[in-house]
């Protein structure tokens, strides 16, 4: 007989033992020999944490009541390990990519960083897993009044809630341990997985020695034990398909979405490889697991006395044969079980209700300021730290309420059913672009009230929560609202109609909301990052234009994962930058990856919104509305090819049509330069030949004779000037001009310039000689030419009464500038850029006897010279400003 | 008395020359240099002939003639147009116009003579 001091004492002694190891664990890691912590042996054994109480225990309570159906809890997550490896890798690839905390975080984040999913998603988790934490209290209750009982020491009621309440308490403490170390949830707990590696060997060796025991000790051998399971119902093969199918979808559906599934899974998960050891080493251990399931319990049914609980054949079964050691180990097995699950689901819930829940909540509050004033890390570790006790005291509460009688099986197929709730939105989120936040709430809000209402809460039996009188007539006499056959659709077996429903109407809802909703930028983007994950090799740059101050994200960082850790951070981002300080420039690339770093703490919508505070930038900017359309971009590529190629068609076409204008422009500015040629040639022409044939004629006055020669001489000198422009002219514009390079003043240039026009009677002209002082080497000719020609212009244009010309020279902006400003009129707005055209005289400028090219002639030399001639607005009278060339 | 020219140009040598030549064979002449005006002056005193340049300061005399042309109490009046502009588009369009005449300058002294005798005689 095991006395029951001998049993809290081996208890004990197994979880002080699992301390040890934890903290070996944790102290290699911490020592960087933690290399075989991450091996994928180790992370396959982390993956049994799905086999909890409920299959060590449950799984032949199952068998000895429904036969072989218990095999689909096992079916489902062996075709998911084996058939849909690829969703597990991009489920652990997008979770390593954006620091996916949990799958309410996954959720959240897929959906543009949702705070408002994050809850909800959190909220269903702990509702659907609190019952499954309770049976695992329920089954370690259950196991020592087991022995309690053997030993003749009948324990009241009173003593197990008791005993349960000790081990919760237990727990918390493990869990808050081990599982609230380090804040960074996205860092591996390695205590805790080496921890639960341990259990999963512990448990699996319990059943196969307890199973190898009932075949050869008990039954005596294979052939027997095989004759017995024949004799026994649980062979009559009367299954229900429906069920079948149902169930096996459903421990598939929960193995991805149940809390503490994607902890392991994804979360802890070291090497995205190592999911290549566990596709085939996980269904090989679910395997063993299940082996000797049937021969237990039919031995059991067999040889156990009639009205003993199934659930505890495992234990009873050795105890009953005297096996008192056996059925210790095999009570270790089961208390690994419910031990490491609680432990991961726990700290999977505590995660979310602190990122999800409390940090946003405490956010609000406090405003901007928060994250730089508060202290957003003890917050947080604090936050988890009470969830963890949280859950488990939901745990022990709903154990009291559901008065620890349910069949192990039939609670755990309910939170299965309620954590399937997520999958909708979970595969939808990953495959499907067009899957929106409205739709993923939508669909998980309805599919959770469909839950609760055909399952949850009937679960706690009639009169219990729901009246008796509902479940035959509905609620309010709603007839097609009965929980146990919605819509009027009677006769299926509950458990199969609450899966139909919940999953029909969820998927359904969430596929037409999200095609009738819009997603937002944000979301979009996540989208397009989680859809096509294997594509891109960066998350999300979400920050464009920061206005953050380095120095704020600092202590905002510090506050977060810490002081040294933010520190390194900073210094190694600076480092790369190239900066001396320890403070890098808050670049968009740096915004992003911090807030990555950050989200491993506080989840991806949380550390959104704190960088979005501190940055205030707009959370989607055109980039990466850019990005996103980028991503449209690839998926149309083949067609774009096309399109490039008819774009280049194109342009070539345009590019063509453009040369043909500028030919025909030219064409066009040809001949019309050719018609004012003709036209000023001409003109002087006429009035030579005519005089010449009225001189020819003789008959005149000797003083018609001289006036007509004398006309005659003048049109030739005009008609010579005008050839010297013209040629002047296309020399200049052909750049043929060769630069005669000369030193010379200023202000010898313009005496030259004033004595060649002759100024100074009819004209007065002021000066500056004092600042005329200026070296200078260029083509003295030509820009003597040029202020020439404006002096000129002044004598012929200038309409004030007494004309005045004032020739400035300054110095702006390190060159030396000449102005040359008339007292008269000036020049119209609309010409002050046309008369540097060719031909362009004004109105009544005939009189003057130009041909309109003297400017356009002053304008090329002073771009060969290198400066630079403008009308000068405002002065009052017309004004030309002479830029002159530098003087080196 | 001679029957009365009006020669509406701007250019003065240009305007001393033909003033010389019509005077020299009989005819009256008178001058305008302003395009603007050009078309007042004529209904004002309505000339036997016009000589009519193109490239007039404020009209062009392509302008002129149209106006001339639209005005009954000037429509008959024989235009010849004496222009540097001598390329066949000019030409064309002068003779959309109506003008009687069209010749290209420099001009031959005997030319014009002949032409205005016998645009006049007509």
């Amino acid at each position: 007989m095991v006395s029951f001091q001998f049993l809290v004492f081996v208890a004990v002694f197994y979880v002080a033992f699992l301390f040890v190891i934890a903290f070996a664990a944790e102290r290699s890691a911490a020592k960087g020999k933690g290399k075989w912590l991450r091996s994928p042996i180790i992370y396959t054994l982390s993956l049994s944490i799905y086999c909890t109480a409920w299959t060590f225990y449950g799984a032949v309570g199952y068998a000895a009541r429904s036969g072989l159906e218990y095999l689909t809890i096992y079916l489902g997550p062996t075709i998911v390990m084996i058939g849909w490896w690829w969703v597990l890798r991009k489920l652990v690839r997008i979770g390593r990519m954006h620091r996916i905390t949990s799958i309410a975080d996954l959720i959240s984040s897929r959906f543009g960083k949702s705070t408002s999913l994050g809850v909800m998603v959190t909220l269903l988790m702990v509702v659907a897993a609190t019952p499954y934490v309770a049976l695992q209290l329920q089954s370690v209750t259950q196991s020592i009044a087991v022995f309690s009982q053997s030993a003749g020491q009948g324990w009241v009621t009173d003593d197990l809630d008791r005993a349960t309440l000790w081990v919760a308490v237990g727990l918390a403490i493990f869990t808050i341990v081990f599982g609230t170390r380090n804040l960074d949830a996205n860092e591996r707990h390695h205590g805790i997985v080496i921890a639960i590696a341990v259990e999963a060997v512990v448990k699996l060796f319990a059943l196969l020695a307890v199973g190898i025991f009932v075949v050869w000790g008990v039954a005596g051998g294979i052939g027997p034990t095989l004759e017995l399971i024949d004799k026994s119902p649980i062979a009559e093969w009367d299954q229900h398909s429906g069920r079948w199918v149902g169930l096996t979808f459903l421990a598939g559906a929960a193995f991805l979405t149940l809390p503490r599934m994607f902890q392991v899974l994804v979360v802890e998960n070291a090497d995205e490889n190592n999911l290549l050891m566990a596709s085939w080493a996980f269904p090989l251990y679910l395997m063993l697991m299940s082996l000797f399931v049937v021969p237990i319990a039919v031995v059991g049914l067999d040889r156990l006395p009639a009205g003993s609980n199934p659930d505890l054949f495992v234990l009873t079964l050795p105890l009953a044969e005297g096996q008192s050691f056996l059925a210790i180990f095999s009570f270790l097995g089961g208390l690994s079980s419910a031990t490491s699950m609680v432990i991961v689901a726990t700290i999977a819930l505590a995660t979310m209700i602190s990122n999800h829940i409390v940090t946003p909540i405490w956010l609000t509050s406090k405003g901007a300021g928060a994250m730089v004033s508060g202290d957003v890390r003890q917050l947080v570790i604090g936050a988890r730290r009470l969830s963890i006790g949280g859950v488990l005291l939901l745990g022990y509460v709903y154990y009291l309420l559901s008065g620890g009688s349910a069949a192990l099986a039939a609670i755990g197929l309910i939170s299965f059913t309620g954590v399937a709730q997520i999958l909708p939105a979970l595969i939808g989120g990953l495959f499907w672009r067009g899957a929106t936040r409205w739709g993923a709430v939508a669909g998980i809000g309805v599919g959770f009230v469909v839950w609760t209402w055909t399952l949850l809460l009937p679960s706690f039996g009639p009169d219990a929560v729901v009246p008796a009188a509902v479940f035959d007539n509905g609620p309010l006499g709603l007839r097609y609202l009965r929980p146990y056959a919605l819509f009027g659709i009677d006769g299926i077996d509950p458990q199969l109609h609450a899966i139909l429903w919940s999953m029909i109407l969820n998927t359904t809802i969430f596929f037409v909301v999200s095609v009738l909703t819009f997603p937002q930028p944000l979301e979009r983007l996540q989208g397009a990052q989680f859809v096509n994950v294997f594509e891109h090799s960066q998350g999300a740059r979400a920050w464009t234009q920061s206005t953050a101050e380095a120095e704020d994200l600092l202590v905002m960082a510090q506050r977060i994962i810490g002081a040294g850790e933010a520190q390194a951070l900073f210094q190694r981002e600076a480092q790369l930058q190239g900066k001396a300080s320890y403070l890098p420039d808050v670049t968009p690339d740096f915004v992003a990856h911090l807030e990555r770093e950050l989200a491993g703490s506080v989840g991806a919508a949380t550390a959104h919104a704190m960088v979005g505070q501190l940055t205030q930038g707009v959370s989607v900017s055109v980039e990466d509305l850019i990005a996103v359309a980028d991503e449209a971009a690839q998926i149309l590529e083949y067609s774009n090819r096309l399109e490039a190629k008819s774009a280049e068609q194109e342009r070539t076409a345009l590019q063509l049509r453009e040369a043909n204008e500028k030919l025909t422009q030219l064409s066009i500015q040809k001949d019309a330069f050719l018609s004012q040629i003709s036209h000023e040639l001409r003109t002087p022409m006429t009035s030579i030949r005519s005089f010449s044939e009225i001189l020819r004629d003789g008959d005149m006055t000797a003083d018609q004779t001289v006036r007509y020669s004398g006309i005659i001489h003048a049109e030739a000198v005009r008609l010579t000037r005008l050839l010297d422009d013209l040629l002047d002219l296309s020399v200049l514009e052909n750049g043929q001009v060769t630069l005669n390079m000369q030193r010379g003043t200023l202000r010898d240039l313009i005496d030259q310039a004033v004595s060649a026009t002759g100024s100074g009677q009819a004209m007065a002209i002021k000066r500056r000689p004092a600042e005329e002082n200026v070296p200078l080497y260029t083509d003295v000719d030509r820009l003597t030419q040029v202020f020439i020609n404006l002096i000129a212009n002044a004598q012929k244009y200038c309409d004030g009464e007494k004309p005045v010309l004032r020739i400035v020279t300054r110095q702006i902006g390190g060159s030396s500038v000449v102005d040359f400003i008339d007292n008269g009129s000036g020049i119209a707005k609309q010409n002050q850029q046309v008369i540097f055209e060719k031909f362009s005289r004004l109105t009544d400028a005939r009189k003057a006897g130009g041909a309109g090219l003297g400017l356009a002639i002053c304008r090329e030399i002073m771009t060969r010279l290198g400066g630079e001639i403008a009308y000068l607005p405002g002065q009052g009278g017309a004004a030309f400003r002479v830029v002159l060339p530098p003087a080196s | 008395m001679g029957k009365r020219v009006l020669v509406i140009e701007d250019e003065p040598n240009i305007i001393e020359a033909i003033s010389f030549i019509l005077s020299r064979d009989g005819w009256t002449v008178h001058t305008h240099a302003d395009g603007e005006t050009a078309n007042n002056k004529i209904k004002a005193m309505p000339p036997d002939l016009i000589i009519l340049d193109v490239m007039l300061p404020g009209k062009s005399g392509f302008d002129i003639l149209r106006d001339l042309r639209a005005d009954g109490e000037t429509h008959e009046i024989p235009v010849l147009m004496l222009t540097a502009r001598g390329q066949t588009r000019d030409r064309e369009m002068a003779e959309r116009l109506g003008v009687t005449q069209f010749m290209t300058k420099p001009f031959s002294n005997a030319e014009v003579i002949e032409s205005v005798r016998t645009l006049v005689a007509d």
